[in-house]
């Protein structure tokens, strides 16, 4: 066995944005991504997980270069990008693409899907000629499950799911290594949810992809994860194999986003963590573990001092320098919190 | 008598191309106290036949109904002023779309208490106290204070337990929640699932529960309405339902849950649901069942029982998950295979 460096490493990746409530107000910052590191090789799918606000989008348009970080790199194939590196960004760009939640949203109601799906080739393949444009677009069409024919037809002739398979396809059109999903099925029915999770894992295995999946559905994160990342306020608060998180979560939040999630099965006995109070602002954060105004184990030194994400099996070794990560494998179990529900 | 009775609810929209059947024939009972939940695929229809109940389709729309009684009521037959005391007070929804059903130009205890004053008795600072009382029931924080933010200053979450909050406001007999958890993280949709269900048993409140996810439905539901294409396909209590469901689209919909996959590969239900000018003759499910025959391409199933479910399909699937004509086929090699252990036996007995 080659063991293979990762294809992705991100070390303590920020992402502020600066805001204005009022023509007189100061701006305020937006903490949206307050420091992920995380690894991904080739043929893997990390997912993350986590309530609506902590981040995951933010993150997904800094791994994609849609956006650059605030602080932290980004490395990619060996290569590393830095807030204020624009060279290395343009190299990288067709290396990682995007297909978004919102079938219908992400593309354009009046172009039709060759033209669509060509667009990224005219963009960054300018010596390709339109023939061989339209052979690798028909070719992609065959791939993602749809007909040649579809070529000269207009979004709005298709269903969701076929708009996904769409989205998807444009995605490829540029052969990255890595596909960032952002909520990739959440729009789409059961019964389409399938076909299109199994295109996924299909496609993986067939081009060795390495997936970024952001979903809100554990059920679906279990299906497809290798790796998980749980994140709270912006930061990854517990990250593991899926067994790990599945199975030995010791994060007090993982064990609340667990045990949350209905279990489509009526003879299911639930036992609950019901929690009180809302995710709080990443404008003005919660001091010491952001987790703290809710957590029923908190204490003190909670309250005033961060928790560092450290190996779980290890304690006392933050992982300051994720860029040198141990063997894969053993990469498997880290949280950030003083009192582990272990 | 039935707190909701609803036979052969039929909604027919007017549109460009003729007129589409959204909602084709759909029976649907319930008593106090009970919690139906109703699922199936984007279009099925679970939307159009409560806004039908409400009263709340645009013009276009033409309903009929063999029957359609609320609480003693005929609700086809309703005055404008007995559909004010009922609709809102008795029987209330929570919408699919909160931002749409909020009025963006009034705070949303404006219109908390403007909903409490139509329909109930109250002076105005017992108004203000319902009102806050409603949104610390729905688990919003600092109450008081959202009272006076206007929609657009609340996130989606947030506007959709305002909605929750509307619709519970005047302690309904029968509460219709359409994806009332959709917007919500799970967190907060464990807090509103448990809310309803309170709400039930406390007052003997009626849900009906529009929903597409599975989960919601095992946990909350006591009984279950699957559609497909505009008709109700199956109708079962929750635990049946999930253990041996007697229609192939929703054993088809059960196997494609993640939970439910064993290898890499989920179980997936090939094709589409038919639209307006797709739809085959026959079964509607025929297209995309793994069991069809003959018969379903060419004629249209009517409803049957099997042990406790109700079901449209001509080849019900019995609780091993066969259809009916494979079980005849199988029964009659089991008969054979039994009567060889006879066989066997009474050799076995003799020797
Ligand atoms: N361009 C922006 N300007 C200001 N704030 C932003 C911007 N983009 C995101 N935010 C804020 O950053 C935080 C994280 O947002 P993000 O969209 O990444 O969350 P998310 O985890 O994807 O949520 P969801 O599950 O709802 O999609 C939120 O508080 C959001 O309001
Ligand atoms: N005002 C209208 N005019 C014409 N067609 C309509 C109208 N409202 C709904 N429909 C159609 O009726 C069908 C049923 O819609 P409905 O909203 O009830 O579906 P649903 O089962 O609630 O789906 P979802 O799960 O997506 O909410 C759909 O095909 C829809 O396009
Ligand atoms: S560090 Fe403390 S507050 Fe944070 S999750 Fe752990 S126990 Fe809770
Ligand atoms: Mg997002
Ligand atoms: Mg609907």
């Amino acid at each position: 066995m080659t063991s293979s460096s990762p294809l992705v490493v991100a070390d303590n990746l920020t992402r502020f944005y600066t805001v204005k409530s009022g023509a007189f107000s100061k701006p305020s910052v937006v903490r949206a991504l307050a420091g992920a590191s995380f690894t991904l090789e080739a043929g893997k799918t990390l997912a993350v997980v986590g309530e609506s606000g902590c981040g995951k989008s933010t993150l997904a348009r800094v791994v994609t270069m849609i956006e650059s970080p605030t602080s932290g790199t980004l490395t990619i194939d060996g290569k590393t990008i830095t807030p204020d590196d624009s060279s290395a960004r343009a190299a990288l760009r067709s290396s990682v693409q995007i297909v978004f939640q919102d079938p219908y949203g992400s593309l354009n109601p009046r172009q039709k899907i060759g033209r669509i799906l060509e667009e990224p080739l005219v963009i960054n393949r300018p010596s390709m000629s339109a023939e061989e444009r339209e052979a690798k677009a028909r070719d992609m069409l065959r791939l993602v499950g749809l007909r040649p024919e579809h070529y000269s037809r207009f979004p709005h002739m298709f269903s969701g799911g076929q708009r996904q398979r769409i989205a998807i396809a444009r995605a490829l059109m540029l052969e990255p290594r890595v596909l960032v999903l952002d909520e990739p099925v959440s729009a789409l029915d059961l019964s389409i949810q399938s076909q299109i999770l199994n295109l996924l894992v299909d496609l993986q295995d067939q081009f060795n992809l390495a997936y970024l999946f952001i979903s809100h559905d554990l059920s679906v994160v279990k299906h497809m994860a290798d790796d998980v990342m749980v994140m709270y306020l912006g930061q990854p608060v517990e990250t593991g194999s899926r067994d790990a998180v599945f199975e030995r979560a010791w994060h007090p939040y993982t064990r609340v986003l667990l045990s949350a999630t209905p279990v489509a099965d009526p003879t299911h006995q639930k036992d609950r963590i019901v929690l009180t109070g809302e995710l709080p602002s990443p404008i003005d954060p919660p001091s010491g573990c952001a987790f703290h105004p809710r957590c029923w184990k908190a204490d003190s030194r909670c309250q005033q001092t961060a928790p560092l994400l450290q190996s779980a099996e290890l304690p006392a070794q933050p992982i300051s320098q994720p860029s040198a990560p141990p063997e894969a494998g053993a990469l498997n179990h880290y949280l950030a919190c003083h009192h582990p529900e272990k | 008598m039935a707190l909701l009775e609803v036979v052969g609810l039929t909604v027919e929209f007017k549109t460009a191309n003729g007129q589409f059947r959204a909602v084709d024939a759909i029976d649907l009972t319930v008593d106090t106290g009970d919690i139906v939940a109703i699922v199936g695929e984007s279009g099925s229809g679970k939307s159009v036949s409560m806004l039908a109940l409400m009263g709340l389709l645009p013009w276009t729309a033409t309903i009929t109904a063999e029957r359609m009684v609320f609480n003693g009521h005929n609700l086809a037959g309703l005055s404008a002023r007995e559909r004010r005391t009922i609709i809102g007070r008795d029987m209330a929804m929570i919408f699919q779309e909160p931002m749409s059903s909020l009025n963006p130009c009034f705070t949303v205890g404006f219109q908390i208490r403007e909903s409490l004053k139509t329909h109930l008795n109250l002076s105005r600072r017992e108004r203000q106290h319902r009102a806050v009382e409603l949104l610390d029931q729905v688990g919003l924080p600092e109450p008081e204070k959202r009272l006076a933010a206007f929609p657009h200053q609340l996130s989606g979450g947030m506007n959709q337990r305002v909605m929750i909050a509307m619709a519970i406001a005047c302690q309904p007999k029968l509460l219709i929640a359409d994806e009332p958890t959709t917007a919500l993280d799970v967190t907060i949709q464990a807090q509103i699932l448990e809310l309803l269900v309170e709400l039930q048993r406390n007052s003997d409140m009626a849900l009906v529960l529009i929903t597409h996810d599975m989960g919601v439905v095992a946990e909350t539901a006591q009984r279950v309405s699957v559609q497909y294409a505009g008709q109700k396909v199956e109708e079962q209590p929750v635990l049946p339902l999930f253990d041996a469901p007697a229609h192939p689209y929703t054993s088809a919909l059960l196997a494609a849950l993640p939970e439910r996959s064993s290898g890499r590969h989920l179980a997936s239900i090939a094709g589409v649901v038919p639209g307006q000018f797709d739809r085959p003759a026959g079964c509607l499910f025929s297209p995309r069942c793994e069991h069809v025959q003959p018969l379903c391409h060419e004629q249209v199933p009517s409803q049957t029982q099997r042990d406790g479910a109700s079901v449209l399909c001509h080849f019900p699937l019995d609780r091993q998950g066969r259809p009916t004509h494979a079980r005849q086929d199988h029964d009659s090699q089991n008969q054979n295979q039994n009567s060889q252990t006879d066989v066997n036996q009474i050799n076995g007995g003799m020797q």
